[in-house]
């Protein structure tokens, strides 16, 4: 047996190791929101939201084609995604053994684990091919697959988790099966749900490689979602890879802002399933 | 009392002649919503099952043209249409394990910190904070925060070792993409430390082991099999990320001669190559990389979960 002053010590360093590379881990988090905020904070202003950006060498200009344009896109992955994912949720949650759900659950963790790129490939080849132009819309159907393992996963693991006993309640007054799910079911898991659906959300709007040959990018201000259309990660990409200076500033901007959509989601997220979880 | 005249206004209205009030009514309805139930599962299945075809279908010119040697050629050329995909699956797999090999004792470190030591204060409260926040960075600022302060260091310390000084290259994206691993691995591995049973644990703390030789000696070795599978989850993580190792590891179709070579992985080609993809077999022998990464992803987290789901039942 070692020295019992030897383990202790053995067991103190081991102690001093494990903090130190826990903390060290959080360096890169704090090191990229300070240079964010720091080299990004100057270039927003007013102007940053309103106006359009500027060709190279003319100073200012903003990215409100960008935002209006993240809008765009995520709002259509929203309206396609959510429908479906709640209601595959609700079946997987209702039907927890029997052969197609779990069939249906590994196609679900397969389509979380494609990369996103893929999907992009695919929108491609389903959207933009036909179509013959890079469209808003591709770039929405993308996000929305991007999108449904996430809502149905969240779905699913809330609604599995209230009591039987609310649903054998309901049963038992004579409500039939449909009102018991819809309004003593779902209403029961609807915190859960709503924070999936923005975690869900907080995620797409940071994506950028289904984005690159769907939504595409586009210099002007563009509504008609059958157009290509600009998003804030895809001004990040093509202005911080630009030799430019002056676009550069735009892009330090631009992700401070596209930091700060996807942070405001996630908190929101967070404080609604903190103060509306109802406990059982 | 009005409940009851709710109820039965209800099935008044419902009622057919000659029929119970209402109650075949519920039960059609019941049907119908019970079949929509079904039907978005089913349409969910074939969106994936769709995916795969779509993309082994539109693969299918490149598969015709180049077979297996499509796997060990070492030649991308699109100007006379030899295409290749060794580099850039060189490149996937030395970056994404480099990329676990750097994260690994920062994950380990924070899954034993966060599952067996302090649960509650303010240190804890702060690390799982900064770690849920560090997942939820979207992958184009990491690789921007990657162009512009990762890279000059690495420029600099390549100076300093007589290197040539790219910046950008394997290293550079596997030093990204260890960071961006860090959330996934750590979160499952503490998922999976936590779940050791108290009792062995409490067994050995009893012998009068130190925390250090419990962890050694009861918690690591019983959750080796989580942990592995953690690992493996996240390498399939890093395998698909592209934006943030595109924009920093330099984007060569060469085969990579050192870890700070200037290189591509197989989702940067993508990438960087789809929109300017003017002969359909370029196009082709993209897509065909990405139904290989495609099933490469697939395999690694399907292994991944069976190993975590044997682990959670023999609890």
């Amino acid at each position: 047996m070692e020295n019992i002053r030897k383990r202790i010590l053995k067991d103190r360093l081991f102690t001093l190791i494990v903090i130190v590379l826990s903390f060290t881990a959080c360096i890169p988090l704090l090191a990229i929101l300070g240079f964010i905020i720091k080299n990004g904070i100057s270039s927003i202003n007013l102007d940053f939201f309103i106006h359009l950006p500027k060709p190279v060498g003319e100073h200012g200009g903003g990215i409100s084609n960008a935002i209006i344009g993240t809008f765009i896109v995520v709002g259509i992955a929203f309206v396609i995604a959510t429908p479906l994912s709640l209601l595959a949720g609700i079946y997987l949650a209702e039907n927890k053994k029997n052969f197609f759900s779990d069939v249906l659950r590994v196609g679900i963790d397969i389509l979380a684990s494609i990369p996103s790129i893929v999907i992009g490939i695919v929108a491609y080849l389903w959207v933009v091919k036909p179509m013959k132009s890079f469209s808003a819309l591709s770039g929405g159907i993308a996000l929305a697959i991007i999108m449904l393992p996430v809502v149905i996963k969240s779905t699913e693991e809330t609604l599995s988790m209230v009591p039987d006993s609310l649903r054998e309640a309901s049963l038992a007054l004579g409500v039939p099966y449909f009102r018991t799910i819809l309004k003593v079911i779902v209403p029961a898991g609807l915190s859960g749900i709503i924070t999936g659906i923005l975690i869900a959300i907080s995620r797409i709007a940071g994506e950028t490689a289904p984005l690159l040959f769907t939504a595409f990018g586009n210099p002007f201000m563009n509504l008609n979602v059958t157009k290509p259309v600009n998003t804030i990660p895809l001004v990040v990409f093509n202005y911080s890879t630009s030799p430019y200076e002056q676009w550069h500033k735009i892009a330090w901007a631009a992700a401070l802002v596209l930091i700060a959509i996807v942070f405001v989601f996630n908190f929101l997220a967070r404080i609604i399933s903190k103060k509306w979880k109802t406990k059982f | 009392m009005e409940k009851n005249q709710q109820q039965q206004k209800i099935c008044y209205v419902n009622t057919g002649p000659g029929q119970k009030p209402g109650v075949s009514k519920f039960f059609k309805k019941d049907f119908l919503f019970k079949f929509i139930l079904f039907f978005s599962g089913f349409l969910v299945f074939l969106l994936v099952l769709s995916i795969f075809v779509s993309l082994i279908l539109n693969s299918v010119p490149s598969l015709k043209e180049f077979g297996l040697k499509f796997f060990v050629s070492k030649t991308w050329d699109p100007v006379f249409e030899q295409f290749g995909a060794l580099p850039f699956i060189t490149g996937t797999l030395l970056t994404s394990f480099l990329a676990i090999l750097i994260t690994i004792p920062f994950s380990l470190a924070i899954s034993i910190y966060l599952a067996e030591f302090t649960k509650q204060g303010f240190y804890p409260g702060f690390l799982k904070n900064s770690i849920d926040l560090l997942a939820g960075v979207p992958s184009v600022v990491y690789g921007f925060f990657g162009i512009f302060v990762i890279v000059p260091i690495i420029r600099y310390l390549q100076i300093k070792l007589h290197i040539e000084p790219y910046g950008v290259g394997i290293f550079t994206a596997s030093i990204i993409l260890s960071i961006m691993i860090i959330p996934f691995s750590s979160s499952l591995g503490r998922e999976i430390i936590e779940m050791v049973p108290a009792e062995i644990k409490e067994a050995a703390y009893s012998l009068g082991s130190t925390r250090f030789e419990v962890i050694k000696y009861v918690i690591l070795p019983y959750a080796r099999s989580g942990i592995t599978a953690g690992i493996l989850l996240a390498l399939g993580r890093a395998i698909g990320e592209t934006m943030a190792v595109t924009m920093v590891i330099g984007n060569s179709n060469m085969m990579p001669k050192s870890i700070f070579s200037p290189s591509n992985t197989m989702a940067s080609v993508i990438a960087n190559e789809f929109t300017e993809a003017v002969t359909s077999i370029h196009l082709s022998s993209l897509i065909e990389i990405g139904v290989v990464l495609f099933l490469v992803t697939t395999m690694i987290s399907i292994t991944g979960k069976i190993i975590i789901k044997k682990f959670a039942v023999h609890q």
